[in-house]
């Protein structure tokens, strides 16, 4: 017998005759929305983003293309194909190096860069999570991981109160990065420390 | 190794790996408890955890809420199993995965040296995986000329410092700043002799001695914290980006996944990552979380694979009285908050699995007629702490008496009944049903005494004799036999000169009730208990 | 109220002061206390220890001697002054009763998983009777209660956890005229005894008594209040062995609740002669 009949063999006899639970959806009596409006859900989200250590800036749309400027000059950085052009002040142009599925840059090669700026897929203020989807406008999960300063726009639309409003947003089949603040660790004496091999440094714009 | 059997058997087979004790608890915790770095460390740690999981834990109105919810998920999943294991497999695969099985550990750890070899690869990347922990992989591989290496902080830490891990979700927490520091100094060839103490120095050192291996790593395994029937996506919620680093960057990724961690919908994450990180972590949020389905072109590993484990877990599924141990999520939080689990630390577990959950997980993985396992029950008061904390609400105090009861019944069962059957491991595993130990003989005469009012009314009536041995200062100090364990660090009061049962038909005689029905009310006495005051009384 | 006391086995051999503290209180309030002959013990510690067989007649004896009495209209309620001994009736014996049915045991009763239940249902724990079903919120006013003096207070994990008692202990002790509680530090921890575990696991049982003997002399307090008549011959037994005294010198002891509830100023709880807490709250134990 294969190892896959066996097991599900011993399942099946494990479990014997008894019935199948019950779809645990009626009992689901947790939150599932927060209620909150645009103001309270920006007010929150940059409160939890800050309580982890990244820096966070709210500004008008029309000013992202500014404060990304303003996160990036005179670095290097690595943008997904897809990010939006008008987010991108020409005066970036040199120094932007282009990534896509397509033409991915080599690991060496963004272990070389000094930043990365994406968009994002979905922004849960409560645990002040920012959600990439492999969207083109966010790009290959590497690139948001190898170098070490991650610059995230995230639009106003995309917040929402909420885990569950989250994930109700979100196509779990995509390649998901849940990403809340920057790396850090508690292994040492369970006391967190910022900044391990993740970014070190996360920089949130919200885009209103 | 254990599964060749002819049809399948009534008792699944048991589990092998690091999930047995080496020796008894009691013994292994005499030596841990002898270790006065090891309890400040773990005081602290644990103390510093159990604070900031109780913050962000009451920040949340809905927690019983999602507690319910989760507990209500996994027990779903569990009586779906194999629809559901059926249906991962299905789209796992669909999306461009491949999904082998393996019965037990010595069947994963050849399944993953085989892929690693069609690879050309002699070395992998690791992420924190308590299932490859449980199988031994590490060792198994190394044997085999493949190194592994652990990329999380704390299995770093173990690994460096040639240890065993401790904790779940933090296997070095028996460690403090300092030793960890002597240890990166000893072993990481390329360090700082200048290194620091301080954390924030330590994980940059960390950080330092692994980019290279992240960089270059062709193959990479891991455990999951959740797989979905619902599409086949795998997810490790993680902290430090070492996992997303494995799971993006190699070609080639072989995960290994405990059969129980399958759960039925994507929806369903909406609970889990909300109990976990805050059980685990205290945090509102875990810093990373990867969810992966299958292959996705251009972007990740192209080479997926996914080991669907039993070891024993089918064994725990067939005891109905055991079963939700399998409803784990790995928080650690009833470690964190359990009182034996902070003075032992978790070498005296033996098991990878160590505390209130291990108590109970490991004995049930390989059933605990296995001599090895069975003091592990016993390792708790029953005091609840882990009940509580647990955020898929695991009955943990009542498992741990479930599995008592199975170990009286295996080593002294009379008449073996119906159930009688579940007991054929005992025989295969050596054991005799033993001689009647005091413990017997003590427990067995309690219960005749004890189950009639008469005879423990016939029992008192020698109180007065106990009192006289306690002699003058009142108090019981040396006890022989098993009394000998209360008496290590505990007196016993002398007893009173009259138990409570006389004192009452006395009170009765002497004040037959006014309204004269025969009831066994008496008058209210004086004050408060002169007499009963100075007996009894420890001092 | 006809209230049905269940002495339990260890307050009946060890400590009779706590149950005759019990009937004074209830028969203070006005009520009727019985004592049904018949009982003996919950039998916890067969349980917890995994002897289900053995505890098998102990449970069968404690329902059928309280189920008469209920059935026969004897009692109302019963009332226990141990929160691990209700929590067990409440919990352990329908589960007896039903490991019993799945094993076969030739003693196997398939009523006596719904009547251990009805049994359960009906019986209290001393605080919860008080505050719950007796309508006690304030000892001074209501009970007479008075004991002048200093005490730490330990909540007992299956009163915590298990029957879910919240405040309801410490709040009666702290509407005792003349008695200070002080906070106790990790006053949740157990304290370590768990039945049989203070003989199988002693070495632990005995690191988690030292933590909690150091917290209650660190508080000053002249003596330790619980509910549970075994955790507290548990933690007497500790403060016994390491002798530990008050700045006055005298012990440093342990109280039931009962008893603290029962002391009133015509008749205070005394020790040898003496006020009970005498010593305190001069100055730390030490
Ligand atoms: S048993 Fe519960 S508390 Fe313990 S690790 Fe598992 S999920 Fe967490």
């Amino acid at each position: 017998m294969s190892a896959r009949e066996e097991i599900l063999g011993r399942v099946r006899e494990a479990l014997g005759a008894e019935p199948a639970a019950v779809q645990p959806s009626a009992l689901a009596e947790y939150r599932t929305e927060s209620g909150l409006d645009e103001d309270a859900l920006v007010e929150l989200l940059v409160d939890r983003l800050e309580d982890y250590k990244a820096r966070v800036e709210v500004v008008p749309r029309g000013n992202v293309a500014a404060a990304v400027r303003a996160r990036l000059e005179g670095k290097e950085f690595a943008v997904p194909e897809g990010f939006p052009a008008e987010w991108l002040d020409p005066s970036l142009d040199e120094r932007a190096v282009r990534d896509s599925r397509e033409a991915p840059l080599a690991v060496v090669r963004l272990d070389g860069l000094d930043a990365v700026v994406t968009s994002s897929a979905v922004s849960i203020a409560e645990t002040g999570t920012i959600v990439l989807d492999g969207s083109p406008d966010q790009g290959r999960r590497a690139i948001s991981l190898v170098p070490d300063h991650h610059v995230c726009v995230v639009p106003v639309e995309t917040i929402v109160g909420i885990v569950p409003e989250g994930f109700a947003r979100l196509d779990t089949t995509r390649p998901l990065t849940l990403i809340s603040g920057p790396s850090a660790t508690s292994d040492i004496e369970l006391e967190r420390v910022e900044g391990v091999h993740g970014p070190r440094t996360l920089d949130v714009i919200i885009a209103r | 190794m254990s599964s060749v059997s002819l049809g399948i058997p009534a008792v699944p087979p048991r589990g092998f790996g690091n999930i047995s004790a080496v020796e008894p608890f009691p013994q292994a915790a005499h030596r841990e408890l002898g270790n006065a770095q090891l309890r400040e460390n773990l005081g602290h740690a644990t103390h510093t955890i159990r604070d900031k999981r109780l913050r962000v834990v009451s920040e949340l109105p809905d927690w019983q809420a999602l507690r319910d919810a989760g507990s209500a998920i996994k027990t779903e999943a569990m009586s779906r199993l194999p629809e559901l294991l059926t249906q991962f497999e299905e789209q796992f695969t669909a999306r461009g995965g491949t999904v082998h099985w393996a019965r037990d550990a010595a069947e994963a750890n050849r399944i993953v040296e085989g892929l690693i070899r069609e690879t050309g690869s002699d070395e992998v990347v690791k992420v924190k995986s308590m299932a490859t922990q449980e199988i031994g992989l590490n060792e198994y591989l190394e044997e085999r000329g493949i190194a592994a290496f652990e990329t999380d902080l704390a299995e770093l830490i173990v690994q460096l410092g040639h240890d065993k891990p401790s904790h779940i979700l933090v296997p070095a927490i028996h460690k403090n700043r300092t030793e960890i520091r002597d240890i990166f100094l000893r072993e990481m060839p390329d360090v700082d002799p200048a290194l620091t103490d301080e954390p924030r120095r330590l994980a940059m050192a960390a950080r330092a001695h692994l980019r290279r291996k992240f960089l270059s790593a062709k193959v990479a395994i891991s455990g999951a914290n959740f797989g979905i029937a619902e599409m086949g996506t795998l997810g490790v919620v993680e902290s430090e980006g070492n996992g997303r680093m494995c799971l993006t960057l190699p070609e080639t990724l072989i995960t290994v996944m405990g059969i129980e961690k399958v759960l039925p919908r994507a929806q369903d994450l909406e609970v889990f990552m909300q109990l976990l990180p805050r059980s685990s972590t205290g945090e509102r949020m875990n810093p990373y979380t990867s969810l992966w389905t299958g292959v996705t072109p251009g972007d990740g590993p192209q080479n997926v694979h996914v080991v669907l484990l039993d070891n024993g877990r089918t064994r725990a599924l067939a005891d109905r009285h055991g079963r939700s141990a399998l409803h784990c999520i790995r928080c650690s939080a009833c470690m964190n908050v359990c009182p034996v689990y902070e003075r032992t630390g978790g070498h005296a577990y033996g098991s990878t699995y160590p505390g209130p959950i291990g108590a109970i997980l490991s004995p049930l993985l390989t059933g605990v007629e296995a001599e090895e396992n069975s003091s592990l029950p016993y390792a708790s008061s029953l005091c609840g702490a882990c009940f509580d904390a647990c955020p898929v609400k695991i009955n943990i105090p009542e498992i741990l008496v479930h599995l008592r009861g199975e170990d009286v019944e295996a080593k002294h069962g009379r008449d073996a009944g119906p159930g009688g059957a579940d007991r054929a491991g005992a025989k295969s595993s050596g054991r005799r049903r033993g001689l009647p130990t005091q413990m017997d003989v003590a427990l067995g005469a309690a219960s005749w005494a004890l189950s009639s009012g008469d005879r423990l009314g016939l029992l008192e009536k020698g109180l007065p004799v106990a009192r006289a041995l306690a002699g003058r200062d009142g108090k019981i100090s040396r006890l022989p036999g098993l009394g000998a364990g209360w008496t290590q660090s505990r007196d016993i009061p002398a007893p009173p000169s009259e138990s409570f049962r006389s004192w009452w038909k006395k009170r009765q005689k002497d004040a037959p009730p006014a309204d004269g029905d025969g009831s066994t009310r008496g008058p209210a006495t004086g004050g408060a208990t002169s007499d009963g005051a100075t007996e009894g009384e420890a001092q | 109220m006809k209230i049905a006391l269940f002495a339990t086995c260890i307050v009946d051999a060890m400590y009779p002061r706590v149950a005759q503290a019990t009937v004074q209180i209830l028969e203070r309030l006005g009520h009727e206390v019985v004592f049904p002959a018949g009982q003996a013990c919950c039998g916890q510690m067969h349980l917890n220890s995994g002897y289900f067989r053995e505890a098998l007649p102990v449970v069968e004896n404690h329902v059928k001697t309280f189920e008469a009495g209920f059935d026969g209209g004897e009692y109302d309620v019963a009332v226990a002054p141990s929160g691990s001994c209700v929590a067990s009736v409440k919990h352990q014996h329908a589960m007896v009763a039903r490991w019993a049915v799945e094993k076969g045991e030739r003693r196997a009763d398939a009523t006596l998983e719904a009547r251990a239940a009805a049994v359960g249902d009906r019986t209290f724990e001393l605080a919860q009777l008080l505050t719950d079903v007796l309508g006690v919120t304030d000892a001074a006013a209501q009970l007479g209660s008075y004991l002048p003096g200093t005490i730490a207070y330990h909540p007992s994990c299956h009163g915590m956890r298990l029957l879910r008692l919240g405040d309801r202990q410490l709040n009666l002790l702290r509407s005792v005229e003349g008695l200070d509680v002080v906070d106790l530090p990790e006053a949740d921890q157990c304290c370590g005894f768990g039945g049989t575990f203070a003989v199988k696991n002693a070495d632990v049982s005995s690191a988690m008594l030292a933590d909690k003997v150091a917290n209650i002399c660190g508080t000053g307090a002249a003596a330790c209040a619980g509910g549970d008549a075994s955790c507290l011959m548990h933690i007497g037994g500790g403060l016994s062995r390491e002798q530990r005294t008050t700045a006055g010198d005298a012990p440093v002891r342990t109280l039931h609740l009962a008893e603290v509830l029962a002391s009133t100023r015509e008749h205070p709880l005394t020790f040898d002669g003496g006020l009970a807490l005498a010593g305190s709250p001069a100055g730390g134990a030490r």
